[in-house]
């Protein structure tokens, strides 16, 4: 064997172990710095400043700064995280760099404003972005929706949503929705019907996955609050006409006030418990309801979204 | 060390410093100086850490432009000048040209970033008027700011070892900034899915992962650094600086040189 070929071998032995050595240290790196990619820091944290050095590439950094937006309130999510210390100048730098990435206006509206751990619990900032998302589209709806979806939804200022919707409703090819909202907010603000407008109006027009999967677990929610109610009535008015708790929800059935044991919007039957009260049989599939839970029940912090939403 | 891989890493340190590279400390101890009167004048409560910041960063930057256009002329150079029939007339094998080649520049980025550290201490010794226990980690930060040059001259020589010097710098600058967003890298490639995924992950593997080796934010706010870390950013350096230089001996060697 010639000493060029020996070399030859060896050092392909070599940079084949070196290759296989370096992937296994990497992996070791990532998990000694869990959450390095998105790490608490942002190096530049001024959105002028981002814009500027973006050398006129600013749609492409955008794009960047938006995926880094998804990824970290993504990852922290998962984790169950109750800080989202980045979340709104990630999502700032986003739209200063595009003012027209409309989903980030989308993104801020749902996850920013509601409080942890479902959110950064930023409202306010929530609406400085949404109002900035107004002022450089004009016209676009949603935009308005959004504003007063933050309104209503996470600060109960009815008076202000309605203005939102209001404003939207006047832009050329709104949702028709929109009129009604503004009305709604005069008439039945805090009612669950108007809630479930506004849920559902944001599961129809929005294509992102994490924020349909959000509003259709409100949704559930809400017909589970509404359902609780329902049932406990009845409870109650059985026990007034016969003196007594009735024994399971098919007494209630046999008494012609329901026509069918009631189940979830997951499908399991609700439970009738010894003193009265209705609960879910699996609250944690169920985020974000109020009434049927057990007494004492802590919901997890990660909400459980389903595959299908 | 064997002597023939000696003698040419000290010829490649000589030719480096004949061709007045340790020049660029003057324009750092200018730089340093500056930012340490400066900083004081206009800023308030934040001229430590900028000194910190600063320094490193210019040690980083300087070592960096260093290991990239010197590095990419080690194999070219001496092509260009036939000083490399010379070389390999005498009992000298590639493989040790190359390695001699990588030691020199490596020694000379060494030597620079020792006198750019002094640099950094006496402009901190300035602003802040004593040097306090925390200030050590800035020597780990130094340390892995030479991991990093290890890494990239390894890089721009196994470039050298095949392209044009032009080409050996764009290729090695873009793979410092590539590198330097490694963690990223890896995290958009887990984001894709089945096919693209194993592309993604396995390019993202492939680059040199300086993020891990850049601690100079942490430290300015003289936070320390885990031991562990430390030696696997170590292990890692010497195995993909291997690993590149392996890519360069088996180019060079199978080279055409008539």
């Amino acid at each position: 064997m010639t000493a060029s070929r020996r070399t030859t071998i060896t050092a392909s032995i070599v940079l084949i172990v070196c290759m296989a050595a370096s992937v296994m240290l990497l992996r070791r790196l990532d998990q000694m710095r869990t959450g390095a990619t998105l790490e608490e820091v942002l190096y530049v944290s001024s959105p002028k400043v981002v814009k500027r050095l973006s050398l006129g590439y600013e749609g492409l950094l955008a794009d960047i700064y938006w995926t880094r937006a998804v990824q970290y309130f993504g990852g922290h999510h998962h984790a169950g995280a109750e800080h989202y210390d980045l979340l709104a100048p990630l999502l700032e730098i986003t739209t200063e760099l595009d003012p027209h990435l409309l989903i980030a206006y989308q993104f801020g509206a749902n996850f920013l404003a509601p409080q942890p751990p479902q959110g950064a619990g930023l409202p306010q900032r929530a609406i400085e972005l949404a109002e900035y998302g107004i002022r450089n589209n004009p016209d676009d709806w949603q935009l308005y929706y959004q504003l007063g979806f933050i309104y209503y939804i996470d600060l109960k200022d009815y008076p202000h949503a309605a203005d939102a919707f209001l404003r939207g409703s006047r832009v050329p090819n709104a949702h028709p929705w929109m009129k009604l909202l503004a009305a709604l907010m005069a008439e039945h603000a805090g009612e669950t019907r108007t809630a479930q407008m506004l849920w559902t109006t944001t599961y129809e027009t929005s294509r992102d996955r994490d924020v349909r999967a959000n509003a259709a677990a409100h949704l559930r929610a809400l017909q589970v609050d509404e359902d609780v109610a329902a049932l406990e009535a009845l409870v109650a008015r059985y026990r007034a006409e016969t003196g007594h708790l009735p024994g399971s929800l098919a007494d209630l059935q046999s008494a012609g006030m329901l026509r069918s044991i009631p189940a979830d919007p997951l499908g399991h039957p609700y439970k009738l418990m010894p003193e009265g009260r209705i609960e879910v049989q699996v609250p944690d599939d169920l985020p974000f309801i109020v009434k049927g839970t057990p007494p004492g029940y802590v919901p997890p912090l990660k909400p459980k979204f389903l595959p299908s939403d | 060390m064997n002597g023939r891989i000696g003698y040419i890493a000290a010829n490649t340190f000589r030719e480096a410093v004949r061709d007045r590279v340790l020049y660029n400390l003057i324009a750092f101890a200018v730089l340093m100086s500056g930012a340490a009167i400066f900083i004081g004048q206009i800023s308030i409560d934040i001229e430590r850490l900028v000194v910190v910041n600063l320094g490193l960063t210019a040690v980083s930057l300087f070592g960096m432009v260093i290991a990239i256009f010197i590095g990419i002329g080690l194999v070219s150079k001496e092509i260009e000048k036939r000083t490399l029939y010379t070389v390999l007339s005498r009992p000298v094998r590639r493989w040790e040209f190359i390695v001699g080649k990588f030691l020199g520049l490596a020694g000379t980025l060494v030597v620079n970033t020792f006198f750019m550290a002094i640099g950094v201490f006496a402009a901190l010794l300035y602003v802040a008027g004593h040097l306090q226990s925390g200030d050590g980690w800035i020597l780990v930060a130094l340390y892995f700011i030479v991991l990093q040059f290890l890494i990239l001259t390894a890089l721009a020589l196994l470039f050298s070892s095949f392209s044009s010097p032009l080409l050996s710098a764009v290729f090695a600058f873009s793979l410092f900034v590539i590198g330097s967003f490694a963690e990223d890298l890896r995290g958009f490639a887990g984001m894709t899915h089945g096919i693209t995924r194993w592309l993604a992950t396995g390019a993202a593997y492939l680059v040199p992962n300086f993020s891990a080796l850049n601690v100079i934010s942490s430290v300015a706010h003289t936070q320390p650094v885990a031991t562990e870390l430390i030696i696997t950013n170590s292990a890692y350096a010497l195995i993909y600086s291997t690993m590149a230089l392996c890519g360069s001996v088996l180019i060079f060697e199978r080279r055409n040189l008539k």
